[in-house]
């Protein structure tokens, strides 16, 4: 396929270098900095209007960095976002477009054909394969808009595998999905890192950092060091105010330990 | 009534119309579904009524006005799908303008010709009682024309209407994809105009297709059953008005628009009869 093999743990699939980007004058990304390995699971938290949306826009060529270096597997972002298999927020899409679930999973496969060239049967067994692993292969037939949020995440994703990606994104893939779909939708991803690097941005504190194998926080600035820890430091940059790390209901292993605020302040 | 339908049938005028509603049609069935599911209703009335400064062109360079519609309406069809890509949420706006003055130039264009202009109302309110049969072959050209693009790009067309921002990280090339779609909505309205006229242009592209939809959810049956509705709606009205003496045009318009609103409202009441019969089981 000659793409490079992803057998090395510390490959950089994603590097983003003095990143500053926005919207015509206005700056939302200040000098960003993220390197991705291979095999990476990182969730992305911060407040609403804090950058996400833009950081990956950025990541996936739709929004020009004002300054900074973006590579994808070492190429800039047009080129190298045939590497990445983007699953957008459910939000975006009409749930009366008349389409089946398998046409949406196989416009993964766009890409690889290009004007003209008509679907192959090569194509067919890839969205196959990719509906099999997100477990909607007897859903294929049914009208997209007839499924539930947890089951269209799915064909997202699915429809994200059938591009072949080295790297899954994914912009708040739990928005508006019931917890019990949501762990389900976890496991499958936890799946998926085997053999895919996966970043993800969601709102969430508490549902992303107890999946994710590192967790970033982002406001303008983006404070990551590649631990699996949110450090009230962290936090309180990002959010721009203390945050109460009172940690009921959320995974203690992503705070330090009752009372490590005071500590670590 | 068999036997005045056969006496019309007499009439090559009243063949060609019914020829010309079943050509029409499945233009309008293939591209009106686009129209509806890429909801682009607004552009394609501007495209449509822009498309009378061809007209007026037509006149005041003495040459055919249908080609200058052609022309004029493919023009808009750039101009306002550009201006819709590039401009943001005052769109809407800017397309309003560019529609009004498609218009006005054409009307000025008309006040500038020289000589003796009979069939002017025609183009606004459709004449499919008067199409010639040279134009039919035009019409089947059209049909084909537009057939083999949408064939040739149907998996493009389909990734934009349904996810725009998913296609261009596919690198598919979403902005000449939706120049062409514009292309053939302008193709469209211009074999419209015949039928129904630039003014009702856009409800022709609209119900069948959005009827349509209301039954079937797959893009391609979409379009296969939103060419039978119009070929109904198409000769259905033409009959009425034929036996009623009314303009054929819009009484294809009214006998279209009345099925939508029947639709809509005995799908409406069979929703709430099944709500409130699951609502007493449980």
């Amino acid at each position: 396929m000659g793409r490079p093999t992803l057998f090395d743990g510390q490959q950089e699939v994603v590097s983003v270098r003095n990143l500053w980007a926005g919207y015509d004058h206005r700056v939302v990304l200040e000098d960003v900095n993220l390197s991705v390995k291979a095999r990476d699971f990182i969730g992305i938290v911060g407040p609403n209007g804090g950058g996400k949306t833009t950081l990956l826009k950025v990541l996936l060529g739709l929004v020009r960095p004002m300054r900074g270096e973006v590579l994808v597997l070492g190429e800039p972002v047009l080129e190298g976002r045939r590497h990445i298999g983007y699953v957008p927020q459910l939000t975006t899409v009409d749930s009366d477009f008349p389409i089946s679930v398998r046409d949406v999973a196989r416009m993964g496969r766009l890409q690889e054909r290009g004007l003209l060239q008509p679907y192959t049967a090569e194509d067919d067994r890839i969205v196959e394969d990719a509906l099999l692993r997100v477990d909607m292969l007897d859903q294929r037939g049914r009208p997209f808009g007839d499924l539930s949020g947890g089951q269209r995440q799915r064909v997202y994703v699915a429809r994200a595998l059938a591009t072949e990606p080295s790297i899954l994104l994914l912009d708040e893939p739990l928005v508006s999905v019931d917890p019990r779909v949501s762990s389900s939708i976890y496991s499958l991803l936890k799946k998926l890192n085997e053999s895919v690097t996966i970043v993800m941005v969601s709102h969430d504190i508490g549902a992303i950092s107890s999946h994710v194998k590192s967790v970033g926080c982002l406001n303008r600035q983006l404070f990551y060091h590649g631990g699996d820890r949110l450090t009230p430091e962290m936090l309180e940059l990002a959010y721009q105010c203390p945050i109460d790390l009172i940690a009921h209901g959320v995974p203690h292993r992503v705070f330090p330990e009752h009372g490590g605020k005071g500590d670590l302040a | 009534m068999i036997e005045s339908i056969v006496e019309a049938l007499q009439f090559g005028f009243m063949r060609n119309a019914l020829v010309t509603g079943l050509l029409v049609s499945v233009a309008c069935g293939v591209i009106g579904t686009f129209v509806v599911v890429k909801r682009i209703v607004f552009v394609s009335g501007g495209i449509a009524h822009a498309a009378y400064g061809g007209i007026g062109l037509g006149y005041f360079l003495g040459v055919d006005p249908v080609l200058g519609a052609i022309g004029f309406s493919l023009l808009a069809a750039v101009g306002m799908g550009a201006v819709q890509r590039r401009t943001g949420e005052r769109a809407d706006t800017l397309i309003g303008v560019l529609w009004a003055i498609g218009m006005a130039t054409g009307i000025v264009l008309v006040d500038l010709a020289a000589g003796y202009k009979a069939d002017l109302m025609s183009y606004l309110f459709g004449s499919i009682l008067a199409v010639p049969s040279s134009d039919l072959l035009i019409m089947v050209v059209l049909d084909l024309l537009i057939g083999v693009v949408v064939a040739m790009f149907y998996k493009e067309l389909l990734a934009i209407s349904f996810d725009e921002v998913f296609a261009t990280v596919e690198n598919v090339p979403v902005n000449a994809i939706y120049l062409v779609l514009m292309g053939l909505v302008a193709l469209t309205v211009v074999m419209l105009m015949r039928v129904v006229g630039l003014i009702l242009v856009i409800a022709m592209l609209t119900i069948p297709a959005a009827i349509s939809g209301r039954f079937v959810k797959d893009m391609k049956r979409m379009m296969v059953v939103a060419c039978g509705l119009g070929m109904l709606f198409t000769t259905g009205g033409l009959w009425l008005s034929y036996f009623l003496n009314l303009t054929s045009g819009a009484t294809i318009i009214l006998f279209a628009g009345t099925a939508y609103l029947l639709v809509l409202g005995v799908q409406g009441l069979v929703d709430r009869v099944r709500t409130t019969r699951d609502r007493t089981s449980a």
